[in-house]
């Protein structure tokens, strides 16, 4: 029995300290971190997210964006993501705070879109790109989002969200392509990013 | 060396395993196929998206402008559960619950009876487990498909899900405990640490990350620590334990000699024990975490160097003069292909927590090439050359034909050494070439991988051959439908000196 009391405290003790290194040291350290007011224009950083970007972000967890794109900005020393002009700055912590569950990633098949908000900030283009990436960006191999989209007769005017689209993706004549709930809230999340704000820990001159 | 059985007692423990392990093994193999199915679909995908984005449906559109359904027959319409997202973590999920995690119970538990020198107790307890986990794997699976993905990797079961299998593991875990408590042996042979340790930890560790990343969230960066926590040591501390456990039993007893030094086995035991369980936050190097965290893990992973090299010299010495055995002995085969990839991987993984290495490495196919090493060439052979060693004494009969074995052997030694070799050579110049921001991304990076891509997945047509093989010959095994005189098969006939 005290053998087996040994190998069981052994068990413990090793896998604590991971636990307390790796899980509760970290949580007390920057797991309560607070938007920081910038006092040049009363605006917290990070912005919350509106209803509907929020929305968005839970469609981009069902479909699996992350296993192709991240959203963290490497600082310089530690690799090329500045040098590509996909940030101003490195992200850190408090850039997070209000991502649930976290998007950080760990594949770059695709660019990272911490912020693709200021890189492309034209709803028109996002639906266009999600619907049929190819034609957007010729080679690309992101798989297309057509299901996030629905056919429907025109009955009247065109809806004004319709997609403009040409050749073989183009729906009957009669017909258009307009985005569904959960194509306008993907696209509202997607713009929404945007961490080109300096916050005190990471300066944007750096 | 294992304690001393006489072949009685072990046959009689074997056959009170029956029931549970045969269970296991079965949904391990059936899982194996379905993660296998997401797997090649998935990999096409990724150089050919418009693969499989349809299914055929009744156009809703022009049903509703008034058509009939007649008039609009079914036609192929795109479809969701389809996409790539969900069809990857299916896989992943299928694998690392469904087939990896299944084996290792059925492994797990044949050992602890072994070694424990008890016939299997409560057997239904395992069993009702065992069926508690599939269904936790098939509604987590559906919900993947069904868009509930969590997103989170290595987590993707939605809630619902997880608390199903983290309650068939807690009775997994139970079980294990009153079985080492009514032990007939003094000796604590090391393959027992091992199996035990991992039966231990795991439910911890999947109960931590299901809690504090899904259930009550902390904070986004304390997330992602918190989730590669997890996801390393499901490596670590779940798969690698019984893994090597599993290696230092059946070496020893497939070649007859004991384990080399006790000693070395247990430096390399508790070292894995101290240093493994603190890797995970090699995932986030550059990350927004801050320097400390990084740091502790990457000391850690180089530490690692310690238990891979110590097992490593450990089995060597075990092996030495024995190689030759590889020729005929199907289960010694697979295991030293898994045991040798082991400290191949692992001494990789060393590296690629390096910061320099690991600013081209991070982030391409690099790392899933890792993976595969890991969990494929180590882990799945090792499980392979398990259960070539544990279903005939289960089911009474040997089994069918070298050939099948043979031909199950070269499928996933060679499947598994071009995946590697074209994830690995893909993801470095795929790497190199993100560091040079001259280079644009979908102009050049984007076309030059796929070449790789496409030889990975006629790597993964060979991987499945040897699954679909392995998968029928289990069957015939299960249908009492193997050899029953001659004794065991080995790949070449065997000369009376080397018959163990
Ligand atoms: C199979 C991998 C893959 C998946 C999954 C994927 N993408 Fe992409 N994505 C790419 C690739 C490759 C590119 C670059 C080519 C292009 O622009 O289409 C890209 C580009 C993008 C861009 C443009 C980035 C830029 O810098 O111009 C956006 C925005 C985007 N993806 C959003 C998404 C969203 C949202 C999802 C999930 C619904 C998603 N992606 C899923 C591979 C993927």
């Amino acid at each position: 029995m005290n053998r087996m009391r040994n190998l069981f405290i052994g068990f413990f003790a090793t896998f604590i300290c991971s636990w307390l290194g790796l899980v509760l040291a970290p949580h007390i350290q920057f797991g309560g971190l607070k938007e920081y007011l910038n006092e040049d224009d009363n605006q917290y950083l990070p912005p919350a997210r509106t209803g509907l970007a929020e929305r968005g972000s839970q469609v981009y967890a069902a479909n699996g964006c992350i296993y192709c794109h991240t959203q963290q900005v490497r600082p310089a020393h530690q690799g090329y993501d500045l040098a590509r002009g996909w940030g101003a700055r490195r992200t850190v912590a408090r850039d997070y705070i209000h991502d649930r569950p976290h998007f950080l990633g760990t594949m770059r098949t695709g660019p990272d879109l911490t912020n693709i908000g200021h890189r492309q900030n034209s709803v028109a283009w996002h639906h266009k790109h999600l619907f049929a990436p190819a034609t957007v960006s010729k080679g690309s191999i992101m798989p297309p989002f057509r299901y996030l989209y629905r056919k429907q007769r025109i009955v009247g005017a065109p809806s004004p969200d319709a997609l403009q689209i040409e050749g073989p993706d183009a729906p009957e004549p009669g017909f258009e392509i307009v985005p569904t709930e959960d194509a306008k809230a993907l696209v509202a999340y997607l713009v929404s990013l945007n961490r080109m704000y300096p916050l005190p820990e990471a300066p944007v001159d750096q | 060396m294992p304690p001393p059985t006489d072949a009685a007692e072990r046959a009689y423990i074997d056959r009170s395993c029956r029931a549970p392990v045969l269970f296991f093994f079965g949904s391990a193999l059936f899982w194996l196929l379905v993660g296998t199915f997401f797997a090649l679909v998935t990999s096409i995908k990724l150089h050919d998206p418009e693969f499989m984005t349809r299914a055929p449906l009744p156009d809703v559109a022009k049903f509703q402008a008034g058509g009939s359904l007649n008039a609009n027959p079914i036609s192929m319409q795109d479809v969701g559960f389809l996409t790539f997202g969900r069809f990857r973590a299916s896989h992943l999920n299928a694998v690392a619950y469904g087939w990896a995690s299944s084996a290792a119970i059925g492994v797990g538990v044949w050992l602890m009876a072994r070694l424990c020198r008890v016939p299997l107790r409560r057997p239904a307890l395992v069993t009702t487990a065992g069926v508690l986990w599939n269904i936790g794997i098939a509604v987590g699976i559906a919900g993947i498909l069904a868009g509930q993905s969590t997103s989170v990797e290595w987590l993707e079961f939605p809630p619902y899900a997880a608390l199903i299998i983290g309650i068939a593991y807690a009775m997994i875990a139970v079980w294990a405990v009153d079985m080492f408590a009514s032990r007939q042996c003094d000796h604590v042979y090391v393959t027992l640490w091992y199996v035990l340790a991992a039966f231990f930890w795991f439910p911890w560790l999947y109960a931590t990350a299901n809690i504090l990343i899904l259930l009550k969230p902390v904070q986004g960066s304390v997330q992602a620590i918190v989730n590669w926590w997890f996801g390393h040591n499901v490596l670590g501390l779940w798969f690698t334990p019984i893994g090597i456990g599993a290696a230092y039993y059946m070496i020893p007893k497939v070649i007859g000699r004991p384990i080399h030094s006790y000693y070395l086995s247990a430096i390399g035991f508790w070292s894995l024990a101290l240093f493994y369980s603190w890797n995970g936050g090699h995932h986030l190097i550059g990350g927004p975490l801050p320097a400390w965290v990084i740091t502790a893990s990457i000391v850690a992973s180089v530490m690692m160097v310690i238990p891979v090299v110590v097992t490593a010299v450990n089995h060597h010495m075990t092996m030495r003069g024995h190689f030759g055995m590889l020729r005929y002995s199907p289960t010694l085969r697979f295991i030293v292909f898994g045991a040798m990839s082991y400290t191949l991987v692992s001494l990789q993984g060393s590296s690629m927590a390096i910061r320099s290495l690991n600013k081209i490495s991070h982030f391409t196919h690099y790392t899933i090439g890792h993976a595969h090493f890991g969990l494929y060439a180590f882990f799945t052979m090792v499980m392979f050359g398990c259960m070539y060693y544990i279903v005939p004494r289960l089911c009474g009969c040997e089994w069918r034909s070298a050939y099948l074995i043979r031909l199950h052997f070269w499928a996933a030694a060679y499947g598994i050494f071009f995946m590697i070799i074209a994830l690995t050579v893909g993801g470095l110049v795929q790497g190199l070439m993100l560091a040079d921001p001259a280079k644009d991304f979908v102009g050049e990076i984007v076309p030059m991988t796929r070449p790789y891509l496409v030889g990975r997945s006629l790597s993964g047509v060979l991987l499945s051959i040897g699954h679909v093989v392995f998968a029928y010959h289990f069957i015939l095994m299960v249908l009492q439908l193997g050899r029953r005189e001659g004794g065991p098969v080995y790949f070449n006939p065997v000369e009376a000196e080397v018959r163990p």
